[in-house]
């Protein structure tokens, strides 16, 4: 087992055991979906109803119902893509780059944040499609043999690096996601019991069993994908940004566009993680998984990343005029004081001047400073991007051609459509799909959970009830001989004396009969051997278990042989009294 | 009995690691084990070999690496050369830096999905397989140890499980199999 200092903040807090984890993921997916959530699902329907019904608008008449002009060719559409590509970047960083690093703290938002980036670039490929006009024709992106005189597509630019970086980031994002979720489909598979959940859930399992061979091959395929995804991650906003670096317009035709735009997307995708995550993690009461030291570890990283967009702006200004190009010169000096400066300080107020914010420690605390905060940086980003396309082109070379954009309805309803449909998508995760890595968070419980740190309860010495000072390594040698002792000494009964003890235990517990038996099962600590030995001695509804008291434990004990010295502390009578609650 | 299973539970990783030691030493083989999340360390123990999946990541990324590579060179070198930008357009070589980018992504692509789906063929997950895991509670917060009798013949199944029993063992079921 790795090993944590005890000096570092615990990952999950409070006394969590293995099925604490379990119980507390899967919550949401076994119980009623709130009202809130059937509201806010029909109103992002409705937002995305309505992008669609644009989209359809813009395919039957056509890109003329946008807002664009001959100057002003490109504006919303390219700007939506890149936003969207842009967030859709935190996702892979986390799993892969942290993963990588054996961050663990990155456990508790992989799985909502990788849900988050595939939903993002699903939507961010929205937009080249559309824009390409003839949506029918799009297939001719790929380098298929054609009856043009076998005219290929051209792999010198960098609109075609984007078709195969978005395309390879979307698919193998997916998979990534996908191969982790197994585990945990394989988890709900084996709890719910509504037929058709079982169905559903044990077809998304692909019939995960978690043997050990499939466990170490799982952790290989998950650090090989991490490493490919890391690379992959990098690649696809550079690319994204060559579509503009390689382009000659001043304002454009910058070399330090990759890494600004990189880390661009990781400080937007960052702050839309925290946007959702802190949302998700009070819906869910997940406050012990994702607390406020996950939330400063990424308000350092929104700091970090916001404070390298700042110094890639400057330089991009400084640049301009260093260049002596006047071109270059007026694109910046326009940018910044022409028509567009409310936008131009928009961008620099809300990436540049807000992160710094996060130097202090009580306001990177703050829930509440943090998620406006992460709004902030997602309005900023946004206007990023369309200050670097549209100022750039809104002024070209012929003074009498100089524009100025108006999106038009169709622009906007495009842009609400994709939130929308965004936030069902998401949506529909967070209620079906389990928002955190179960498998995974129960792998880091014993380095960086509470208990296990400071050693009560559930946590160190779980399996025997002593603190962890005591068993320092768990699982010594000479443990296992005393409990072969232990074991072995279970008392041998007569028959006479079994059947003094079960009629007493009945007596205490009241009787019942097979024909209105509860599912024991349900109970922790109980599976269908236990089970059957219970129903033996004559124990088969809630009602009794629930009468259980120290006496009847013990009898029990020496009724059924191996019967497990957990029940007590497991406190099978306050589950029982439990379970039958819920079910009246 | 040739066809009976032991199935010995566990609730803790770590007992688990140490029990499936203690049979190893005493000569049982281990079939298997079934565990919520990957134990680390039990593998050398019960005699699972490191996998060779990053090998074939590898191979898969050579694949995709010289497809992307000769599917460039015939459309962009020999098919069709086109003056683009006044790139240098009659050998492969000289325009290759721009061809980098999508040879990248299709070597990333071919590896990653290569190595997927043997993931996916070797571990027997697919759409619609049926899962063989002895208890529903070993997705959630049980370990078991599987043994087999016929891979232990010099052990009787008596012995088998007695020895299981004097480990910490939560649960013990032998399981005749069909």
């Amino acid at each position: 087992m790795h090993k944590e200092s005890d000096i570092r903040i615990p990952l999950i807090l409070g006394d969590k055991s293995y099925k604490d984890i379990t119980d507390d993921i899967i919550r949401p997916i076994e119980s009623k979906a709130p009202k809130g959530w059937y509201i806010l699902i029909t109103i992002f329907a409705i937002f995305g109803l309505w992008g669609v019904g644009c989209i359809v608008y813009l395919l039957g008449t056509g890109i003329g119902t946008w807002g664009l002009n001959k100057t002003v060719e490109w504006a919303w559409d390219i700007t939506n893509f890149v936003w969207w590509v842009g967030i859709g970047h935190a996702g892979t960083l986390i799993s892969a780059v942290l993963l990588l690093f054996r961050q663990k703290w990155r456990m508790a938002i992989n799985r909502a944040a990788e849900a988050m980036t595939i939903f993002a670039v699903m939507m961010a490929g929205l937009f080249p499609l559309i824009h390409m006009g003839r949506l029918w024709v799009g297939y001719w992106v790929f380098p298929l043999p054609n009856q043009f005189g076998s005219l290929w597509v051209n792999f010198n630019s960098p609109l075609l690096w984007d078709v195969f970086a978005i395309s390879t980031y979307f698919s193998v994002g997916l998979v990534f996601w996908y191969i982790g979720l197994i585990p945990d489909f394989a988890t709900i598979r084996d709890r719910v019991t509504s037929p058709v959940a079982k169905r559903a859930y044990s077809v998304l399992s692909f019939g995960w069993s978690g043997n050990a061979k499939a466990w170490n091959r799982f952790e290989t395929v998950s650090l090989v994908l991490a490493g490919l995804a890391t690379p992959l991650v990098f690649s696809v906003h550079s690319i994204v940004s060559f579509d503009f670096a390689t382009s000659i317009i001043p304002g454009w035709h910058t070399t330090i566009f990759p890494p600004y735009f990189v880390s661009g997307a990781v400080f937007s995708g960052f702050a839309m993680v925290q946007t959702l995550m802190l949302i998700l993690r009070k819906a869910f009461r997940l406050e012990a998984y994702l607390h406020t030291k996950h939330i400063e570890y990424m308000n350092i990283v929104i700091m970090v990343t916001g404070s390298i967009v700042g110094v890639a702006y400057i330089t991009e200004l400084f640049i301009s005029w260093y260049s002596g190009v006047e071109y270059e010169a007026y694109a910046f000096l326009n940018r910044a004081t022409g028509p567009y400066w409310w936008a131009y300080a928009a961008m620099m107020t809300c990436n540049v001047v807000s992160p710094q914010f996060f130097w202090s420690r009580k306001l990177r605390t703050s829930l509440t400073f943090t998620f406006v905060l992460s709004i902030v940086v997602n309005i900023g980003m946004w206007f990023e991007r369309f200050v670097i396309i549209v100022t750039s082109i809104h002024r070209d070379y012929l003074p009498s051609a100089w524009t100025y954009f108006h999106p038009t309805w169709v622009d906007i309803g495009v842009y609400v459509g994709t939130m929308g449909l965004f936030f069902v998508l998401y949506l529909l995760f967070a209620r079906y799909f389990p928002v955190m890595p179960i498998a995974e968070l129960k792998t880091i419980l014993k380095s960086s959970g509470q208990n296990f740190k400071e050693g009560y309860g559930n946590g160190a010495g779980y399996y025997d009830g002593h603190g962890h000072d005591d068993h320092p390594i768990v699982a010594e040698d000479a443990m296992i001989e005393e409990d072969v002792v232990e074991i072995s000494a279970v008392k041998e009964l007569s028959s006479e004396e079994i059947e003094i003890t079960n009629k007493s235990l009945l007596e205490r517990l009241g009787g019942a009969d097979a024909s209105n038996k509860d599912d024991l099962k349900l109970i922790s600590g109980v599976g269908p051997v236990l089970e059957e030995k219970l129903n033996e001695v004559g124990i088969f509804t809630y009602a009794q278990i629930a009468k259980m008291a120290k006496q009847d434990y013990e009898a029990l004990d020496s009724l059924i042989g191996s019967f497990p010295e957990g029940a007590e502390r497991d406190d099978w009578a306050a589950q029982a009294a439990k379970l039958i609650n819920e079910n009246n | 009995m040739a066809d009976t299973v032991i199935y010995a539970m566990y609730d803790d990783d770590d007992v688990t690691k140490e029990a499936a030691k203690k049979m190893v030493a005493k000569g049982i083989h281990i079939a298997d084990v079934f565990s919520p999340f990957p134990i680390h360390g039990i593998d050398p123990i019960i005699g699972i070999k490191e996998t060779r999946l990053g090998i074939v990541a590898f191979m898969f990324g050579i694949t995709g690496l010289t497809l992307a590579m000769i599917a460039i060179r015939y459309m962009m070198i020999v098919d069709w050369h086109m003056n683009i930008g006044g790139k240098p357009n009659f050998d492969f070589l000289g325009n290759m830096p721009s061809f980098v980018p999508i040879m990248f992504e299709f070597t990333v692509l071919c590896a990653a999905h290569g190595m997927a789906f043997t993931y996916f063929l070797r571990n027997g997950t697919l759409p619609g397989m049926p899962s063989h895991n002895p208890d529903p509670r070993t997705t959630d917060d049980r370990f078991v140890v599987e043994i087999r009798p016929e891979e232990n013949t010099q052990f009787s199944i008596e012995e088998l499980s007695a020895f299981v029993k004097s480990t910490p063992i939560v649960e013990i079921e032998e399981k005749v199999i069909k």
